[in-house]
Parts: structure tokens; sequence; C-alpha cells
């Protein structure tokens, strides 16, 4: 069994800094990291794999330092890793994105499956997965937080739904996005630390995939992003501070009246 | 040149009955089309769908409702329905597309817009019609929620969005509106589908699911471990609410994802919500700050939460919840103050 694992390069934005004066992001001493989600996709093609053999291909579509991030994924075991790096995919949304990632996988060969993060923590979209089935024309199934079984022609697995949880079948192949609950991601191994290193990691151009050159970047992007704009954050919180033990009563008593006069109480 | 006239929504179904969500994108769309000056439609997807679920659409403000009744459209599956989507864009032309940014919208919306060759902005908390250009706009937080980005689609139509759930209240019935029913016939090669609904699990828990709950209880990272979030448990169960949590409560495996509240979780906005030992990164934030009545709990006086809350209690979480508690069973108790 193949399995495409298509990942992501992206800035640690979990306690990002924001500069006051210019409302942008403060890239200075920002890590790139594989995006968190795509560590989960991983780990799931890496138990099927444990399971029932074959060989996973990372793919990655951005700048040439992304190439980091696919040699952070053959470190945890994926056999081999994809760059589809090219200056004219610059600007891309998410469309044109995977216009391009769908042809770059169309350009590897034969696979049963491509494993996604269910979406990515810089764009936030989650639209990647999905729009890479309707490219290749696949069955997508996403949100998954257990892969029950795989047949040699078909899939089970569990979709994470609002309000329950949703058990599908599909046929092969079939395009997941996978959410936290699938499997917990591997630590790399030093063996496989130094099988990174060594690794050679495919690079591909846009004239290496063969992709229409009006689909992609940001002329080949259908949306355009026209204002960028600092969040409006604040209200004027009641202050209660409690600075010793016997202050506690008198807090409870203030928190309780606080929603008695917002009708809060049951 | 095609003419891509009117704002459609989608509309969610659940056992037959149309969900909240397609109530609120309703709201939405009724501003929008008054602006623009055109019809407001809604697409129903569904078998056997009852007449007064379609009749509800239209009280509550669409002017059509196009209706696609197939046994192969009774589950969300995102071939079919991104199938028959496909069919009614093609054969009506809708100038917007809107969507709940539900499991089924941010599924089926992208699917759509590659077949369509459309642009999709997800999880919009703002739309609006650019008054120069008749453009829809459409806002969304990005990069953990730190920035609004406005995105528009200046070529491409229609020009689709997934909305995110309770960002907008959902539209009240006006019996007297009247709107047009109109059932569509796709053909079978659209609604193939190569995957198969096997079975719907219900949560397990008794307890309301957060986003649809009045009250909600977070804890963060201030919990410090599993076992504290009995703590936070005691205090939801005193209030009558359900139990949330920060990403990185999550990431540490304190609580399940579902209870997840965030950019990367639920977006609740609830009457109550109660944020213990939580520090208010902007990623947990863009995911509650719109709730009616926000209370902090937080040892740390400099605590971004704060900002966003109507009642700061700066104090040790693990003194101040019991004291909480205690208080309010005295409340509860009959004869009590």
């Amino acid at each position: 069994m193949r399995i495409i694992v298509p990942i992501k390069q992206v800035p640690e934005t979990s306690n990002v800094k924001m500069d006051p004066v210019t409302g942008t992001m403060i890239r200075t001493g920002v890590e790139a990291i594989v995006n968190p989600l795509d560590l989960y996709a991983l780990e799931a093609a890496l138990r099927l794999r444990e399971q029932h053999g074959g060989t996973i291909t990372a793919v990655s579509m951005g700048p040439a330092v992304a190439e980091k991030a696919l040699r952070e994924a053959i470190a945890m075991g994926c056999d081999d890793a994809v760059l589809l790096t090219d200056r004219e995919f610059a600007g891309s949304d998410t469309w044109a994105t995977a216009y391009a990632l769908s042809e770059c996988i169309r350009k590897l060969g034969e696979y049963s499956l491509i494993i996604c993060g269910e979406r990515a923590t810089d764009g936030d979209t989650g639209q990647v997965g999905p729009s890479i089935a309707a490219f290749l024309d696949l069955p997508v199934a996403t949100y998954i937080s257990r892969i029950r079984e795989v047949t040699a022609d078909g899939i089970r697995v569990d979709r994470l739904v609002e309000g329950g949880v949703e058990t599908v079948w599909s046929e092969l192949p079939v395009v997941l996005t996978v959410v936290k609950d699938v499997a917990y991601p591997r630590l790399p191994t030093l063996a496989g630390k130094r099988r990174a290193r060594e690794a050679q990691v495919l690079v591909l151009g846009a004239a290496d995939v063969a992709v229409r050159r009006n689909w992609i970047g940001l002329k080949g992007s259908p949306t355009r992003v026209v204002r960028i704009a600092r969040p409006q954050v604040g209200r004027h919180p009641e202050m209660i501070r409690v600075k010793e033990p016997s202050d506690l009563e008198w807090a409870a008593e203030r928190f309780v009246e606080f929603l008695r006069e917002r009708n809060l109480l049951r | 040149m095609t003419a891509w006239t009117d704002i459609w929504t989608l509309a969610e179904l659940k056992f037959g009955r149309v969900l909240t969500v397609s109530y609120e994108l309703l709201t939405r769309g009724r501003t929008l089309a008054d602006a623009r000056g055109c019809r407001l439609a809604s697409v129903v997807l569904g078998t056997n769908v009852a007449r007064a679920e379609l009749e509800g659409l239209i009280s509550r403000g669409a002017d059509m409702v196009y209706v696609v009744d197939d046994p192969r459209l009774e589950r969300f599956l995102p071939q079919p329905y991104a199938g028959a989507l496909q069919h009614l864009v093609e054969t009506y032309h809708p100038e917007v597309l809107i969507a709940g940014a539900t499991t089924t919208g941010r599924t089926v919306m992208p699917y759509l817009s590659v077949r369509v060759h459309a642009g999709l902005t997800a999880d919009c908390t703002g739309l609006e019609i650019d008054p120069d250009t008749g453009e829809l706009l459409q806002t969304r937080p990005a990069i953990g929620g730190n920035i609004m980005a406005t995105i528009r689609t200046p070529n491409a139509r229609p020009q689709m969005a997934t909305v995110r759930p309770k960002s907008a209240p959902p539209a009240r019935p006006d019996p007297t509106r009247t709107g047009e029913i109109i059932r569509v016939a796709v053909p079978d090669s659209m609604l193939r589908s190569a995957m198969r609904f096997e079975r719907f699990e219900p949560d397990a828990t008794q307890e309301v699911a957060i986003e649809e709950a009045e009250i909600v209880v977070s804890g963060g990272r201030g919990v410090k471990r599993a076992e504290s979030f009995g703590l936070v448990r005691e205090l939801a169960a005193a209030l009558g609410g359900s139990v949330g949590a920060s990403r990185a409560a999550v990431d540490r495996g304190w609580q399940p994802y579902p209870r997840q509240v965030g950019l990367s979780g639920k977006t609740v906005s609830p009457k109550l919500y109660v944020a213990c030992g939580i520090s208010g990164a902007i990623q947990h934030l863009a995911g509650m700050q719109t709730s009616e009545t926000i209370v902090a709990i937080n040892s740390d006086p400099d605590a971004q939460i704060f900002q966003v809350a109507d009642l700061g209690i700066v104090a040790d979480l693990f003194e101040a919840i019991p004291a909480i508690v205690q208080r309010l069973k005295v409340e509860s108790k009959p004869g009590g103050s």
C-alpha cells in the first residue's frame, strides 16, 4: 500500500507575538515547524504501514526551506519526500495550492490513500484536503478520529462530527483528513534523524508537474486578501483580587452575586 | 456572458429537520440580499423532506427554496452533495453561496469550489456587500486569530464562503412571508458516491455539547493535570453548564478534542463562559469572546483573558473554585439566601 501525506511548514503560532504598532506578526525568532495536525496524519500513515506494509511519501508545496519539514517527516519514518517549489506558486490560495499539489500527486503514480491533517495552524482553512480530493476526483472523508480497518478494496473510518461519531466505508483510493484523536505522533528516532540527513528529497518545479500556468500562484487564485486588521479585544472587567485566604469567601460571594445580577443563576 | 444573481444559503438537515445553523445563514443572507437588491434562496439536499421544514426556511427569509430530494442524499456524503450543488450552481448561477462552517459545510464547499472553479473563504465571521463593486467582502480570523483578513473574489462566481456557526443569531420566523419551492432533478451521474454511510453513534455523555450549552466552564493550562479537571467539572455542575477546555489542556490529553474551545476547536457563544486557569491566547479568545458574559479566574493578574472578561477573579483556582462551589450549594438550598 502506498500512502501520500501532504504536509505544510508553518510558523509556530501558538504563542505568536504581534507588533502593536504595525499589527503584523513579529517573525523574528519564530520557528518554522511541521503543521501540528500533519504530524497526526504522518502517524496514522506510519501505523497503517506497520500493519499492512507499503511505503509513505510526504509531499509539501512551499519555499525551498520547507525541505526541513520533509526531512522531519522522513525522520519520523516516511520512505521518501517530494518538495514542490517554484516562484510561480507564490501567492497561491487554497484552490491553487490544492491544484498544484494534486497535479504533483498525479505525477507520483499509484497510491491507495492520501492522508492530510484536518487543517494548518496558519491559514486555518481546512480546505486543501477536500480540494485535492475534488481535483483527483476521489472520495474524501474528513475529521477522521479513527481508522477502523483497511481491506484490499476499501477502508472503514470514524468521522468526528457534531454531536457524535459517524462511521463510513469508502473505496480506495480515498483522501482522509485527520483530527487529533486518530493517533498520537511519535518522536523521530536517532536512526530516523540520521536517515533524514542523508535522504534525497525530490525537488519538483511548476514545469515538472505539467500544471496550467494560469491556475497557479496569485494569478491562478480565485480569492484575494484585500485588508488585514488587528482584532479588537476588550471589555472592562470588574476585578476581584484574592490576596489572602480570608478574601475567598468574599470573592465567592461576589461571583454568585454577579451571576444573580445578570440572571445567570439556575 | 452568464449573469450570476441571487444569494444562496445551504440549509443543513439532520434526521429530516433543518438545523439552527441554516437559520443563522438566513440572517446573514437577508442582509446581503437586501444590500445587493437581489433574492435570497436556500438549498435543501435530502430525502422525503417535510414541507413544513421547507416553509420554515421561507418564513425565516428565503424567497426561494431549491430542493433536491433523493434517497442518495439521505446522509451527508461529499460526492453526491457536491454533485447536486454543482448541478444547481451550473443551472441557476447564484452570485453568492454560503454554508455553515460545520463538518458538512467545510467538506462539501471546498469540493464544490474546485468543481465549479470558484473562490472559497473558510470560517468567516463577517460578510458584507462592497457598496462600490457589489462584491462579497469576506472577513475571517487568520494566523491563530491574531489578525482579521478581509477577502474578495474578483472574477470567479459564485463567491463562496463558510460561516462560523453562532456568529449570527438565527432568523426569526414570520408566517406572513411567502416564497417559492423549486424541486430540481439532478442527473444520476452527479449523485454517485464511492463512499457509504454506515452508522452514527451519538456522544455517550448526557452533558450538552459545548457549542449548544448556555453555560460553559473551561479549564486551561492552570488546571495543571487531568485529575484536577474534577474541580472544573464540579463548578460546571453547580452552575448547570458543560465543561470546555483550552488547546493547552487538550494537547496535554486532560480533556478530549470535542471539548476544545478556540480557533482550532469549537466556537462557543454561551450566556455565561467561565475561564479557569486560561491565559487567554488569541487562539482561545477567538473561540469564546462573543459569549454574553465572561468570568475569568486566573492567578496571573496580567493574564490576557482578563481583557475580555466582565468579571475577573485574581486567585488560585484550587482555592477559588471550591469556595465558589460551596457558596453555590448554599444558594441552591431551599431557604438559602
